[in-house]
């Protein structure tokens, strides 16, 4: 068994101000006359360090060819990749390094199988012959272990701290919070990548985010990520990739850090990153059979980290202090308030297009400037998604959900992370919660997070979602979404309006 | 994938910023396993005002003097969101071929460049300015030259953009980037049989110490 107590490390983050200047410079020199005497190596990020790991070869022009650790496919963006490898007569090279799991396409009710909405089945079934023929794991409709590909990638030790992780959906940056770098493909890079193993990149900048502060009581992970969010714009990260690091990342569960990661790529985060610690290796040891010696793989991991003089292109810092449950008004995740705010007046400083922007948002969503949010009538609550809907989210929720009822009128769904999850969950008895309270209980997908299936918000209707898009017609074209922590969507389902959490949470 | 040197022709703006894949090209058109149709897709929360495929004579695209658009310019972050391709797809499928906006979603960017759709950043005061043309009228001629890195606006002012030049050539030449990776396969071999001893926890199958 795996004991944390002897694998004990000492916190990099070393806040530094105009005091350390001095020092800085000193050691800046020191360091200077090191390197040029080929004594030190130079401090690298987290990234950098993932980055020189990974390569294969440099290319002109700034390019490298990386390898690809492990990928992972599913219904909706792989079917075409596919295809084109079979025009060209090639071959999946490293099946051994693929797992594949339907989720954004199959239907969730209880005792499903292939059958979706229409056109969905040939993708299920494409999948399905595809990874068969290629030789590459797949977690089938039925399989224990089948959910949200991201889910389920971290929960059977698939992706582990070190790796080059590829997916084709841009979600795949909630897997950096093992300590790896993952990011979201398209299909064209998906056939790439089954073809060669490898991707050609240019490597992006290095970010990174320092949070500090203690979350509130009801104040959640997803709280954190959206107040994030709305402090430094959706696309404040510009395709690079984001180091979450501080004392409260420090001190966040694994599953708040999948959490955290998951919506970097709303700040236009190519990847969301943290260092693996002690967490991250506690949860890994519990994972699926690993077949390898932990220990020596951990004094690898250890020195993934951020150095301490290492330079990132761009600098951002948070703070938890005061930070309330948080719930998206508008068209973006960034278009986001505390829960007893009221839709923000565009500031009269607001360039033309802001002013617009922000118009038609309020447009779409039924609002005006001024407006508070709490008590806003909802007509649906999804608590799902690979953002929100592990075994601690939906234990989250049902604490909050015991001994109420769901108001009338309102469609709650739990839609759990993996199959896995929906297990561990019903031995809790959190499934007889949710269903007494009036919530559906399903099997996992993606479910009405992407609204592909047949779990939908209707045109005009409300919907305080644990996802992570509210953008235009996400839900279902007029769906207008709310996003939000599990607490919250528990609370607002009670309510039947969108409602503080902290009201049902006990001191 | 197809060679491009220059696109010329009709050019129509989207005034806004942050245009998300999902506006482009919503859930119910990626219920394919095919990369072809998807045209009548694009925009169609905006295009259509219902089911039945009613234009809705208020979106910018569906004016007469836009009809033909091959080019879009646009506000900053243009294809923010999700990774789907099918929203690089339905625009070739649709008839636009080019896309200049300020920035753009990291994953689309990649995506266009990967199937020929000519995603070009200009600064944000000069696709201000663009757009502003666009939506004054009468003329909406464009034509984005990538052998010479220029827009040309509807004007005939020339605005010079960068574009990485590799990703130049490859779209210029219409290269097969899968061929040209798999030349580097004894490369790809090398790193692997290495890395399977330095870190033989990332090697699936690899016998416990």
């Amino acid at each position: 068994m795996f004991r944390s107590s002897s694998l004990k490390w000492t916190a990099t983050y070393a806040p530094r101000g105009v005091h350390g200047l001095i020092d800085i410079q000193r050691q800046a020199w020191h360091t200077c006359s090191m390197l040029t005497s080929g004594l030190v190596k130079l401090p690298s990020t987290l990234f950098e360090k993932l980055w020189k790991s990974r390569l294969i070869a440099e290319m002109d022009g700034g390019w490298a060819l990386i390898h690809i650790d492990r990928h992972l496919l599913h219904d909706l963006s792989s079917p075409q990749a596919f295809s084109g490898l079979r025009r060209e007569g090639r071959r999946v090279r490293s099946p051994e390094l693929a797992m594949a799991v339907p989720d954004h396409i199959v239907d969730t009710h209880i005792g499903r199988d292939d059958a979706t909405v229409p056109g969905g089945e040939a993708m299920i079934v494409s999948l399905r012959s595809n990874a068969r023929e290629a030789g590459i794991k797949l977690f089938d409709i039925g399989d224990a272990y089948q959910g949200i590909v991201h889910v389920v990638a971290a929960e059977r030790g698939v992706v582990l701290p070190g790796m080059a992780v590829a997916c084709g959906d841009s979600h795949t940056c909630t897997l950096g919070a093992l300590g790896c770098w993952a990011f979201g493909i398209g299909t064209s890079e998906v056939e790439h990548v089954l073809a060669t193993q490898t991707l050609v990149l240019r490597k992006p900048a290095s970010m990174r985010m320092t949070v500090r502060g203690r979350l509130g009581k009801g104040v959640t992970a997803k709280d954190l990520a959206l107040g994030i969010i709305a402090q430094i714009g959706v696309g404040a990260v510009q395709g690079g990739v984001l180091e979450f690091a501080g004392e409260t990342v420090e001190g966040l569960s694994m599953e708040e850090r999948f959490t955290l990661c998951n919506m970097g790529i709303e700040a236009s985060a190519r990847s969301a990153m943290i260092a693996p610690d002690d967490t991250t290796f506690q949860y890994v040891a519990e994972k699926a059979a690993l077949q390898f010696d932990l220990a020596d793989a951990i004094t690898d991991w250890r020195t993934l980290r951020t150095d301490a003089d290492a330079v990132f292109d761009e600098e951002f810092a948070f703070d938890c202090a005061g930070l309330e449950p948080q719930i998206s008004w508008g068209t973006n995740p960034g278009q986001t308030v505390g829960i007893n705010q009221t839709v923000p007046e565009t500031p009269g400083s607001a360039s033309p297009r802001e002013r617009d922007a922000a118009r038609r948002a309020m447009d779409y969503m039924g609002l005006v400037p001024g407006q508070p949010l709490a008590a806003l009538p909802v007509h649906k609550v999804f608590i799902g998604s690979c953002t929100n809907a592990r075994l601690s989210d939906l234990q989250s929720a049902a604490s909050i959900v015991a001994g109420h009822r769901v108001a009338s009128g309102v469609q709650a769904l739990v839609v759990p992370g993996s199959s896995e999850i929906k297990k561990q969950a019903e031995q809790l008895g959190l499934d007889r919660i949710f269903r007494e309270a009036g919530f559906e209980w399903r099997e996992s997908g993606c479910s009405m997070c992407v609204g592909m299936n047949a779990d939908r918000v209707e045109p005009g209707q409300r919907c305080v979602s644990t996802s992570n898009r509210n953008f235009e017609g996400r839900q279902g074209p007029g769906a207008r979404t709310h996003l939000a922590s599990p607490a919250t969507a528990a609370a607002s389902a009670i309510v039947g309006a969108i409602a503080d959490c902290r009201e049902f949470v006990s001191a | 994938m197809k060679a491009v040197r220059s696109v010329a022709g009709p050019a129509v703006p989207l005034g806004r910023g942050d245009i998300d894949t999902d506006t482009i090209i919503p859930q119910n058109w990626l219920i394919t396993t095919e990369r072809d149709g998807l045209g009548i897709g694009l925009f169609s929360n905006w295009r259509y005002l219902d089911n039945n495929f009613s234009p809705n004579p208020a979106f910018v695209m569906n004016e007469p003097r836009f009809e033909g658009a091959r080019i879009i310019v646009a506000g900053p972050n243009y294809g923010c969101g999700s990774s789907r391709e099918h929203a690089v797809w339905a625009h070739l499928d649709y008839g636009i071929e080019a896309v200049i906006a300020p920035s753009f979603g990291p994953i689309f960017f990649d995506n266009a460049l990967k199937n020929g759709l000519l995603a070009i950043v200009l600064s944000a005061q000069d696709t201000t300015r663009l757009i502003a043309q666009l939506q004054a009228g009468p003329r909406n001629q464009m034509r984005v030259s990538l052998d010479r890195q220029e827009v040309l606006g509807p004007d005939s002012q020339t605005y010079r953009f960068a574009m990485d030049e590799k990703r130049r050539q490859a779209i210029m030449q219409g290269e097969d980037d899968i061929a040209a990776t798999l030349r580097m396969s004894a490369a790809i071999d090398a790193f692997q049989n290495e890395d399977r001893l330095r870190q033989p926890w990332l090697w699936p199958g690899t016998p416990k110490a």
